[in-house]
């Protein structure tokens, strides 16, 4: 989000799912869609089908997706940067970048074209570095750059690098290049993962923002918050997940509340974690469970289900939608506001909410965005923000006529490799993601057994490696890198390529999370999931 | 523009067939293989009427409607018309309403309720099927099909799965899956489109079998706690038992359209698992025991205090949720910035 907060003001999915009908050309980059979004992959599938819409996939796993695809082409994993450079050295070398919209846009073209226009970038060239045949490349520029309107979609396989801000930084560099943005059908479209991680991004559960991103340590920001809670607030940047973890690790984090996540097994190199969370001092876990987190706990407070409240959640495309209780949670069971609440009274404070609704309206008052999404307004269907006012109808695409910064930021960025690549110990590349059955940690989904039945843990290989490794298909295998091991099912495959190994991270029982690397993006602070150095062995 | 049916006027709009205005009045018209979502077939002519100035019966679900268009839907001629075409699609399978899981939902009841049909007039040997219950969530009952062909167009067009389809001809067509294998081992990836569009119960949600009648269970819209796209969800509910028995997506949400995937339709044992945490906990000596509020409450806020006055504000982080509402989260981070002093708040968004 921090790379496309810089380059164009706002760090959100830019436009809606309605629109993606419009779209002459969708590339999607870094996202499983089917797997991890698929509503959104059926809309997308529904635009092909049409015959209006082509689209270009790119990744390294052949996704099912790529069967609907005009072109599909695997990167080696955390190349992404070079791949999009090339792109628009191709684009900018044939004068098929938007050159009005450049002129009325954009600022930092010149910056731009200094570094996309040097000779490492160029299509033969990066071939040998992504893996993808330069006769692809060219074909992806130009067929991308000649459409009338084209969209990007991507998810972490964009973001989960040490990379990460430059990955979206150069989405959002080749989508203002071919002036795709502030038009519906287009844009730069980040799906994000969980029912509601727009709206906790949204509300302020960032360490350097309050809600309505309004800045940490801006004066006016935190008078405007002082005055509106009646406390002395804090001007300093708080810490981020990993840093949390590192703090407690370190012991300068003494206590850590947890409401709803389970950093167990969501956060990188397990045991670097389990050594976290065993030496903090106190730690509180909130959740329905007793999840894998929860059991280092010193309180546990059992916290109502999606079904057992009201509320809102926030979707991909930045609508807010209501959440009706439809039953009632078990006895002595409360729903996370209540407990929140609780704990404030009990430290001696002086909260006083109602129902939900009272707390609505302290965000209509307090986030911009949301000024106008009242209890009253938001209706059966939900409504998009930026929504500033009571009158205000609600934005499906941002960036209309002006960019939320003023002047779309075009910006060189050079390619970095990924933090930790094989070497001969560990000569795989290790990437991790979701299986369509089964979602993040496993917490919810895992608890239906059908799902468990279709969808258990596997540890993904390409057919080529297997064969050299005299790996047969559900054999099980152990993978290892630096951090640790896991054992799992092979599943043996042609659509990976060879060299490169995919585990889901939903299963506790081979948690892909024990293997990754917490190297970060300095930026986004977020952790390289998808490229480690690994090695696979055949057990017997 | 406006047309006549029945002697009475109404208001259409160009991009209007006749069904669509009729049913939005209120004027039932029997029709199996039309759905909103699905747009017109023209297949099982069950909609018939009659038109002024045209030749024959039309079917109602593909006819656009013209301005001053004078339209009946309840002539002897145009029910004995319908009542034939009900009847027959009765006679042909196994339409048995008394365990059905469709009963009372069941579009094909619908139409005989209103058409007056008591019995299936024709003697016809149903071909019995054997019943596919390969599948983890979705029970197949071929001889219940009408051959509507909602699920084919739901799964090719719409969830764009690609792996329902007709096959055989005449009296032997059925729906398959992929090249005729059970739907567990076809590549169906149980998204549950078609049985969402399944007019009659050849196609039903397997594990809410015999788990409530569809009058006795309450109905609400709510939104899917799984990933991103925020599909709405039509929770059914008995509320006696407070227990979710199914989950249909809302036709009409502009974000899923009536889709929903694997996880979001049949993915809800959660909520109701024996493992859901009822009472706080404390651990002592290394042991979790149960807790009351009060108790659990009074420990944190305490511990809290204790922690901040002897180590800092900043010695104290808090995770907000990805998996919880915008109120809660809101009312986290004001917790951790105003009460605890601190802006160490973050979720997992990046993970």
């Amino acid at each position: 989000m921090a790379g496309l907060a810089a380059s164009l003001g706002s760090g959100a999915m830019t436009n809606d799912i309605a629109g993606i009908k419009e779209a002459d050309v969708i590339m999607i980059i870094g996202s499983d869609t089917t797997a991890a979004h698929p509503v959104i992959a059926a809309r997308i599938k529904q635009a092909v089908r049409e015959g209006k819409t082509k689209i270009i996939v790119i990744d390294p796993k052949q996704i099912d997706i790529a069967k609907f695809s005009e072109i599909y082409v695997a990167q080696r994993p955390g190349t992404d940067v070079a791949v999009i450079n090339c792109l628009m050295q191709v684009i900018i070398k044939n004068g098929w970048e938007a050159k009005d919209y450049i002129k009325e846009r954009l600022e930092g073209f010149e910056e731009l074209k200094a570094e996309v226009l040097k000779p490492k970038y160029s299509p033969e060239n990066i071939e040998k570095i992504s893996g993808i045949p330069a006769a692809s490349l060219i074909q992806i520029a130009e067929m991308f750059a000649k459409a009338e309107t084209a969209a990007v979609f991507y998810a972490m396989g964009i973001t989960q690098h040490t990379t990460g801000t430059d990955n979206v930084w150069s989405v959002a560099n080749l989508q203002m290049l071919c002036g795709n943005l502030g038009k519906p059908g287009g844009g730069v479209n980040p799906l994000r993962g969980q029912s509601n991680v727009q709206g906790a991004c949204d509300m302020g559960g960032l360490p350097n923002v309050y809600p309505g991103y309004q800045k940490v340590g801006d004066p006016a920001v935190q008078e405007k918050f002082e005055k509106a809670w009646g406390k002395k607030l804090s001007p300093k940047v708080g810490i981020t997940i990993t840093e949390m973890i590192d703090g407690a690790y370190d012991g300068k984090v003494k206590a850590i509340y947890v409401m709803g996540e389970n950093p167990y097994l969501s956060d990188p190199d397990q045991n670097h974690v389990i050594t976290a969370l065993e030496k903090t001092e106190f730690l509180v876990v909130q959740d329905m469970f007793i999840t894998e987190t929860a059991e280092f706990a010193d309180v546990i407070l059992p916290a109502a289900a999606y079904a057992e409240k009201e509320g809102h959640f926030t979707n991909t495309e930045r609508r807010v939608q209501r959440l009706q209780q439809a039953v009632n949670p078990p006895l002595d069971v409360k729903t996370d506001w209540e407990i929140i609440q609780l704990i404030a009274n009990a430290m001696g404070s002086d909260w006083n909410y109602q129902s939900v609704a009272d707390i609505t309206s302290e965000i209509n008052l307090l986030t911009p965005q949301y000024g106008g999404i009242t209890w009253d307004r938001v209706g059966r269907l939900g409504l998009q923000w930026p929504c500033p006012t009571e009158t205000h109808p609600g934005t499906p695409y941002l960036h209309k006529d002006r960019f939320a910064r003023g002047l779309g930021l075009l910006k060189g960025i050079e390619f970095k490799e990924p933090n930790e690549l094989p070497d001969e110990e560990f000569p795989f590349i290790l990437t991790t993601g979701r299986v369509l059955q089964q979602f993040h940690t496993g917490t919810m989904s895992r608890k239906t057994q059908g799902l468990n039945n279709l969808a258990g843990p596997m540890i993904m290989i390409s057919a080529a490696d297997a064969d050299k490794l005299g790996i047969e298909n559900s054999e099980k295998v152990r993978l290892s890198t630096r951090r640790g091991e896991i054992e799992a099912p092979a599943f043996v495959t042609r659509r990976i390529s060879q060299g490169v190994i995919y585990v889901p991270f939903h299963y506790k029982e081979a948690p892909a999370n024990r293997l990754t690397n917490p190297a970060i993006d300095p930026v986004a602070k977020i952790p390289e999931y998808k490229v480690c150095a690994a090695k696979l062995e055949k057990i017997s | 523009m406006k047309i006549m049916i029945n002697g009475k006027s109404y208001q259409a709009s160009p991009s209007e067939t006749v069904l669509q205005v009729a049913l939005r009045n209120g004027i039932y018209i029997p029709h199996l293989c039309y759905h909103q979502r699905t747009g017109p077939a023209a297949k099982c002519r069950a909609c018939v009427v009659q038109v002024e100035g045209m030749n024959g019966l039309q079917t109602s679900c593909n006819l656009s409607v013209r301005d001053n268009m004078k339209v009946i839907t309840d002539s002897p001629a145009v029910k004995a018309a319908q009542k034939m075409v009900v009847d027959l699609a009765l006679s042909t399978g196994k339409h048995d309403c008394l365990a059905c899981e469709q009963n009372g939902d069941c579009e094909l009841q619908d139409a005989a309720y209103y058409l007056g049909i008591e019995h299936p007039s024709y003697q016809v040997e149903i071909p019995d099927y054997p019943l596919d219950d390969s599948s983890e969530f979705i029970y197949v009952e071929r001889d219940k099909c009408i051959s509507c062909g909602r699920c084919v167009v739901g799964c090719n067009q719409n969830v764009v799965n690609e792996v329902i389809n007709f096959a055989y001809r005449g009296f032997e067509t059925k729906i398959v899956f992929d090249q005729d294998l059970p739907m567990g081992t076809s590549s169906c990836v149980q998204c549950g489109e078609c049985v969402q569009l399944c007019p009659v119960g050849a196609l039903i949600d397997k594990r809410a079998r015999g788990k409530g009648r569809p009058w006795n269970l309450e109905k609400i819209e709510t939104v899917c706690p799984y990933c991103g796209v925020g599909c709405k969800l039509e929770l059914h509910v008995d509320t006696l038992k407070n227990e979710i028995i199914r989950i249909k997506g809302v036709e009409d949400s502009p974000t899923n359209e009536g889709m929903l995937c694997v996880k979001g339709r049949y993915g809800f044992d959660f909520v109701h698992s024996p493992e859901r945490l009822t009472k706080p906990m404390i651990k002592e000596n290394g042991q979790l025991r149960e807790a009351e509020w009060d108790e659990a409450i009074n420990l944190v806020a305490s511990r809290f205090n204790e922690i901040i006055e002897k180590h800092g504000s900043d010695s104290v982080a808090g995770l907000a949720s990805a998996k919880v509402t915008n109120e809660e989260n809101f009312v986290f981070q004001k917790f951790m910035r105003r009460e605890v002093g601190t802006n160490n708040v973050d979720h997992c968004a990046r993970l």
